[in-house]
């Protein structure tokens, strides 16, 4: 049984940029701030594009929901194998709410609508660090899920998931349909080669908007306040371990 | 365990954006550098994409080799790292699908140029002279067999490529070239030598200029240009330079004894190599270009950050006004290359080749980068006159620009002539 996949694909801030926030601390600078695939993402669509080499997906659908610059993203997923790209606008007000609660909606709304039987994601994404969109979209889905995984293969009707979990590894074997999240060593995403940047040229874009797909974007979160780390404070040196249990009492930890 | 880690650290991993870079720390070398404004660029959504490709392949898998191989004046994985290149499909970028080319422009290349030089400018002249100056040659001039014959191993990085032009008594002043093609039988036999030439010791195929004709009448007439493969009896490589700069791209002499070429290996037409040379020579100029724009880059990409993290006097330096006069200096000189180059490489993607111009952007270029190397060097202060950082290496690479593919002042005399010749 050929699959077809649909990939999530979100832009975020570049994960080597220095992240600033605004200074009305409603949320952090994005303006002329490079932005990129999240890496997590860009694994997804690794996992896809081989799975399609492996002839076991037959077409890759790559969808991003936000504002007219995450074409550059499915831009990128279409160089590196994926076959055609939805483009689901969100702009203005409705974007900086978007959060996983929405976006798992339009995804279980795709998924339906493409008629898929994977959808594939990265585990979370680096900007927001939710890790609830794979989750929430199986949900709505009413479909099995398999998170963090390191190792995905196909059984029959089965998909055997590879899981990374606190204290190792956990396998299990889920039926398709199904959602699966792509952790940091399921595999090292290819770079988008020449001749294939300019193949992704002829590929095609669908914009829809939200509302096409029967969503509305009502965010139920209120951000309050937005706000840095706290600076690292500098260490202190002992010379024995009482004075290190000393200091440690000292500061409350023991 | 857990109570001994301070909870900024908990925090950090808690966040996939410090994870990453703690798990793939040859992503640290990225990141601090200074944003390039392709919407200002002009380059198309492909060009901005390819860009984005190559900075991103680069600064991963040969910025953190860079110190290294300047160091050793050798770049041990170059084979494997051509077979990447080829991967990437752009060795053979200028060169027609049919031969395994990707088939763009000169502006697509001079973007490849640029990254590769932002991450070692070293291996971006190897890279230079070969995709260039031996793959572009052959695209242009080579018959149908030649071309079938040698193109699909240099474009996959099966093959290194280089161009043999200079001697030791014949630079600028090529047409003077002693290296003796004599025809015997249907065979040329070459004797003689060429000198700084860059990939020799590592190139399979080379192309090669020699005099068939000494008597010629102009001298220029004598000229042809021959395919040499690695291995020719007769052909052999002296020992490789040691260079101020550009060390790990290779650069030899080449000796010819009682070399026998075959005839089919002449390229372009007999005694028409003054040709194949010229007109090479002004993509040539143009393509290395790239290169002291990839330098610069290189140079604010280390410099800048560095002004925002050293304090004097209580404050970061950047925030000095002699240190923002000395970034917007060199930014605004990068800039105004880059637009320089771009579109002249736009024109040439057009088919409008004017020698003037392409001589002017790497006289302009090449200069500039000098000096803003030289500008990097003094932001890092000490810093930036030892080894550890490497701002030394881009001043001693920048310098190669000035010489190589001609000299400042053969460049200059380039477009100076093409003046005089308006009011003739």
């Amino acid at each position: 049984m050929a699959l077809r996949a649909l990939v999530g694909v979100k832009r975020v801030i570049d994960y080597a940029v220095k992240i600033r926030v605004k200074p009305d601390k409603t949320g952090v600078v994005t303006d002329g701030v490079k932005h990129s695939m999240n890496p997590f993402c860009e694994i997804a669509v690794e996992e896809a594009v081989r799975l399609k080499e492996k002839k076991i997906v037959s077409e890759i659908i790559v969808v991003s929901c936000g504002p007219q610059q995450c074409q550059e993203t499915i831009r990128t997923a279409l160089a590196m194998g994926a076959d055609r790209g939805i483009h689901v606008d969100v702009s203005g007000k409705d974007y900086e709410s978007l959060g996983p609660f929405q976006v798992s909606k339009i995804l279980a709304a795709l998924a339906k609508k493409e008629n898929v039987n994977l959808v594939l994601l990265g585990k979370q994404a680096i900007d927001d660090d939710c890790n609830q969109t794979g989750q929430m979209t199986a949900a709505v889905l009413d479909w099995p899920q398999g998170t963090f995984a390191s190792e995905v293969k196909v059984e029959g009707e089965k998909l055997k998931v590879v899981r990374e979990i606190d204290g190792g590894l956990e396998t299990i074997s889920i039926k398709l349909p199904a959602v699966v999240t792509a952790d940091l060593r399921l595999n090292e995403p290819r770079y988008a080669t020449l001749p294939n940047i300019m193949k992704a040229k002829k590929k095609k874009i669908e914009t829809v908007k939200p509302e096409d797909l029967g969503i509305t974007l009502t965010s139920r979160v209120q951000i309050l306040s937005v706000e840095e780390p706290p600076q690292r404070q500098a260490g202190l040196k002992v010379e024995t371990t009482e004075d290190l249990v000393t200091k440690l009492k000292e500061v409350g930890r023991i | 365990m857990a109570l001994l880690l301070s909870k900024t650290i908990i925090d950090t991993l808690r966040s996939q954006r410090g994870l990453l870079l703690a798990l793939r720390p040859q992503w640290r070398c990225m990141g601090s550098e200074v944003p390039v404004d392709d919407i200002v660029n002009g380059l198309s959504d492909e060009q901005k994409q390819l860009r984005e490709t190559m900075y991103k392949f680069c600064q991963e898998n040969l910025a953190p080799k860079a110190q290294q191989i300047d160091l050793d004046n050798d770049f041990k994985d170059m084979k494997a790292f051509w077979k990447k290149l080829g991967d990437l499909g752009v060795l053979g970028i200028t060169a027609p699908v049919e031969y395994g080319g990707s088939d763009m422009g000169y502006l697509d290349h001079i973007l490849v140029m640029e990254e590769l030089s932002r991450a070692s400018a070293a291996v971006a002249l190897s890279y230079g002279a070969h995709s260039n100056l031996c793959i572009n040659q052959l695209v242009r001039n080579g018959n149908e067999a030649q071309k079938k014959k040698y193109l699909p191993k240099l474009i996959s990085g099966k093959n290194i490529g280089a161009l043999a032009m200079s001697e030791s008594n014949s630079g600028s002043d090529v047409v003077s070239m002693r290296l003796k093609a004599e025809k015997i039988g249907d065979h040329y036999v070459l004797n003689g030598n060429k000198f700084w030439i860059t990939n020799g010791p590592d190139a399979d195929v080379l192309i090669v200029y020699a005099k068939t004709n000494p008597n010629a009448n102009p001298a220029s007439h004598g000229i042809t240009a021959f395919i040499v493969e690695k291995g020719t009896p007769g052909f052999s490589t002296a020992q490789k330079l040691d260079k101020l700069g550009m060390r790990g791209s290779n650069t030899s002499e080449l000796v010819f004894e009682n070399c026998r070429i075959p005839e089919e290996n002449v390229l372009g037409q007999l005694g028409r190599g003054v040709y194949v040379l010229m007109s090479g020579l002004d993509l040539e100029r143009l393509v290395l270009a790239g290169g002291p724009l990839g330098i610069m880059q290189a140079v604010i990409d280390h410099a800048f950050p560095y002004l925002h993290d050293r304090e004097a006097f209580g404050q970061k330096i950047g925030y000095f006004q002699l240190m923002q006069g000395k970034m917007a200096d060199m930014y605004t000189r990068l800039v105004a290359c880059r637009q320089y180059v771009y579109n002249v490489a736009k024109a040439c993607d057009q088919g409008h080749i004017n020698s003037k111009d392409c001589a002017g952007v790497i006289l302009y270029t090449a200069e500039c980068a000098t000096q803003v190397a030289l500008d990097g060097i003094q932001c890092l202060g000490g810093n930036g006159y030892i080894n550890d950082y490497p701002l030394g290496r881009f001043l001693r690479d920048a310098k190669l620009y000035e010489i190589g593919a001609g000299t400042s002042e053969v460049r200059r005399v380039v477009i100076g002539r093409s003046f005089n010749a308006l009011y003739k």
